[in-house]
């Protein structure tokens, strides 16, 4: 786009968010909340910082007490105007569809990024002023007392503010867009507020007992999340399903019709005039030579993603390796023997049972957990579950090599004979939940974000009972079986 | 200008326009008449790249609205099926909000803008809370956003409904000038009297096919059969009967009055009235009798 196009396209978006702005002056639900958020915070901090001041140094004699306590009073007065902001979201598109003022917006020759763009900011813009004059407000009563917060402080306070504001904002527009109406929002909204009033709580937590400087950590952790949200939005929004959509209707007949249908394959090679046999056989073949790669193409994506994951995984553990050397003698390879895998492993409480069962167990319990943890961390935490073994191993490899034996023989002998399946199963379960979670922010084309939930779900649900459960058995047969004999064999007395 | 070829929209199992393929050109008026459901509003959507078609293709004003949509809605009004205004605004802001949006500039907003207000008779508006508005002012007011950045192509959804008869007349008085703009217009309505005064072609949905295609008088002969002529003498005469059975079958008669159906009226009536004023039978009227489009459109639904 050349500039004049670009200055046309920011006209119309900030036309459509001052539109909106100036829609909610006029609105005293919203004017009103602010304006008290704003005006009595400051103030309210301002009394309960002197007095906490003056408490602590009356009844034991503490000073600087307020030292701590100004990060806390500052995110109160910049996050409590700010937050109105949700409510705001909430209604951006449902509301406008409630009021029947939607149609006529979708027929402008607004893009759908303008749209989301201009709702985004109108929704956020009012709060965050509030938020930042509640700031200014309390700093100022601050500097009148001579406890003016440093400059990096304030920094980060603005920014924290701003970006929880954001995320609160653009999580919000996802449900307006995605729901039918206000009150469907509302409801779902604690989706969002209970996160953010945890990550809150935990910043005070973290405020108090590490300093101020992971703030800045929070911070990035606030942007991707944004970014996230805001791709999820994006990628979502679909002027048809807005406009189509009339009833929330939970259809599970519907839900387990579409489950199956992904769920399903076709037998190969298929055709009427087969043998018994190789009718039998049709459907494992079908499975195993055509199901499992097609599978797996849909997956290519989340399957670079866990590989890199694991490649970072490999830097993490060096890192540590060098950050964390263990003591030295604390390796001692030459002093295993079937001891240590019979009674110390056995006796080991966290640890399952060294059995092929109890380790076969404990893998589907990790992957499964994985799975979920990938769902709602649009698939994050599944990688990262996987990341944490792996740099482990790293971070024993390296130890290893630096007590002085031979790291490559340390990695063929405990972790290879089992890992060779291991690995590769875990890989495969972890893309799948990978898909589970990044479902909702890039739904496959031409399916609704359920639908092709139910695919990732149905792609999940056949190659972890068809091909990782059986690699993870034999993987722990190996483990207890054929592993420990190789590592005596190896390094034992 | 508008161009539908195949135009289908599913919802699911359900099939909301079926294979819907018509064309309208510059400067003209198609009504499409149809009860609720029959799928006017979704064909209403999909030329105006708001719904995706399931299969098929739509041109509108040139642009493919599957693939150029923004193009398409840059170059169409639409009045949708409710005002859908923004109550705490003023006239003039709303008006000038949605010019920004359609990329004009300040001045031109006002003035087409204080225009259509003044055409639509509610010049008043510009300053006042739509809030305020009565059904009929909303209704007038969606209808100058549609028409504020001049689109060549107009899809009107039941552009006159809540409004009192002058300002419907007010209404299709604009409609029928935008016409000789050369402008295309798509009107849906459930008011066959005005689809019958404003409309160039009707097009009758049902169930999301097009049952019924074609100016007013087509489709009237085509689904009601031939005219019927009723002539009206001065005086009860026995001989007028005889007479006009000679070129036609009459299908009513009373002492002073004759009601015949003919294909050809152009050869058939000079003929029986040359007969009866030359047996000296006087002949006050001889005309068409009305039929409405109520006519029509009752025949093709309840056919369908």
């Amino acid at each position: 786009m050349n500039e004049r196009r670009w200055r046309d396209w920011l006209r119309e978006v900030f036309s459509l968010t001052w539109r909106e702005v100036s829609d909610s002056m006029r609105d005293w639900r919203i004017i009103a909340p602010i304006g008290i958020l704003t005006l009595f915070f400051p103030v309210l901090m301002n009394v309960l910082t002197r007095s906490t001041q003056n408490m602590f140094y009356e009844r034991w004699g503490v000073e600087g007490i307020e030292t701590r306590l100004l990060p806390l009073m500052l995110m109160v007065v910049g996050f409590f105007p700010a937050s109105v902001s949700l409510v705001i979201a909430l209604e951006t598109f449902v509301g406008e569809k409630e009021r029947q003022s939607l149609e006529p917006l979708l027929a402008t020759p607004l893009s759908d990024v303008q749209l989301y763009l201009g709702k985004i900011m109108a929704a956020v813009l009012l709060p965050l002023v509030a938020g930042f004059v509640g700031i200014v407000a309390y700093t100022l009563m601050l500097w009148r007392q001579g406890m003016l917060p440093s400059s990096e402080l304030l920094l980060q306070i603005t920014l924290l503010t701003s970006a929880e504001a954001l995320v609160m904002v653009s999580a919000a527009v996802v449900l307006s867009s995605q729901t039918t109406s206000v009150r469907a929002a509302n409801l779902l909204a604690s989706f969002i507020i209970i996160p953010v009033a945890l990550l809150v709580q935990g910043e005070s937590l973290i405020i108090l007992y590490a300093g101020n400087h992971v703030l800045w950590y929070i911070l990035i952790f606030l942007i991707v999340t944004n970014v996230m949200l805001v791709r999820m939005g994006l990628r979502l929004f679909n002027r048809e399903e807005l406009l189509g959509r009339e009833i929330d209707e939970l259809n599970l007949g519907n839900v387990w019709r579409t489950f199956r249908r992904h769920l399903g394959w076709q037998p190969w090679p298929s055709g009427s005039e087969r043998g018994l046999v190789l009718r039998c056989l049709s459907w494992p073949l079908g499975f195993y030579l055509r199901e499992v790669p097609a599978v797996l193409r849909r997956s290519a994506l989340a399957l670079a993603v866990v590989i890199i994951g694991l490649l970072g995984s490999a830097l993490v553990g060096w890192f540590f390796a060098r950050a964390l050397p263990a003591p030295a003698g604390f390796l001692n390879l030459d002093a295993i023997s079937e001891e240590t895998f019979t009674t110390s492993l056995s006796t080991t409480t966290w640890l399952p049972a060294f059995t092929t069962w109890g380790v076969l167990g404990n893998n589907v319990r990790s992957l499964l957990a994985a799975a979920l943890l990938g769902t709602f961390s649009f698939g994050a935490l599944a990688v990262a579950l996987l990341m944490a073994p792996l740099a482990i191993i790293v971070y024993v490899a390296f130890q290893v090599a630096w007590a002085g034996y031979d790291p490559l023989l340390f990695v063929l002998t405990f972790v290879m004979p089992h890992g060779i399946l291991e690995l590769p199963a875990a890989i495969i379960a972890t893309a799948l939940a990978v898909r589970l979670g990044a479902t909702f922010i890039a739904p496959p084309r031409n399916m609704t974000v359920g639908e092709g939930w139910l695919q990732a779900l149905a792609d999940f649900a056949k190659l972890f009972v068809g091909v990782v459960i059986p690699l993870l058995a034999a993987a722990a047969w190996i483990e207890v079986h054929i592993t420990p004999a190789l590592v005596i064999m190896t390094y034992g007395r | 200008m508008i161009q539908l070829e195949g135009l289908t929209k599913r919802f699911g199992d359900f099939t909301a326009v079926d294979g819907v393929t018509l064309s309208i050109a510059a400067g003209e008026i198609l009504a499409m008449l149809g009860p609720n459901g029959a799928g006017k509003t979704t064909t209403v959507r999909m030329l105006a790249a708001i719904l995706q078609p399931s299969e098929g293709r739509a041109v509108v004003a040139g642009f493919d609205t599957r693939s150029d949509g923004i193009e398409v809605r840059r170059r169409v009004g639409m009045l949708t099926e409710q005002p859908g205004l923004y109550l705490r605004m003023r006239g003039g802001e709303y008006l000038g909000f949605f010019g920004r949006v359609y990329g004009l500039d300040a001045e031109t907003c006002q003035q087409r803008g204080r225009r259509l207000l003044e055409q639509f008779d509610m010049a008043e508006a510009w300053n006042r809370r739509m809030g305020e508005f009565s059904k009929g002012m909303r209704q007038k007011m969606a209808l100058a956003r549609a028409l504020l950045h001049e689109p060549p192509v107009l899809l009107l959804d039941e552009p006159t409904s809540a409004m009192d008869p002058y300002s419907a007349k007010l209404v299709r008085d604009a409609i029928l000038s935008l016409r000789d703009e050369r402008r295309v217009i798509l009107v849906c309505t459930h008011n066959l009297a005005e689809a019958e005064t404003v409309a160039d072609r009707i097009a009758i949905i049902r169930r999301g096919r097009i049952v019924a295609l074609g100016t007013p008088a087509e489709l009237k002969r085509e689904l009601l059969g031939p005219p019927v002529m009723e002539l009206r003498l001065a005086e009860a005469r026995d001989g007028a009967l005889s007479l006009v059975s000679r070129f036609v079958e009459p299908l009513a008669f009373g002492p002073d009055w004759i009601r015949y159906e003919t294909s050809q009226p152009e050869t058939v009536n000079p003929l029986i009235l040359r007969a009866l004023t030359g047996a000296g039978i006087g002949v006050v009227t001889l005309g068409e009798l009305p039929r409405s489009l109520e006519a029509v459109y009752l025949r093709v639904v309840e056919e369908q």
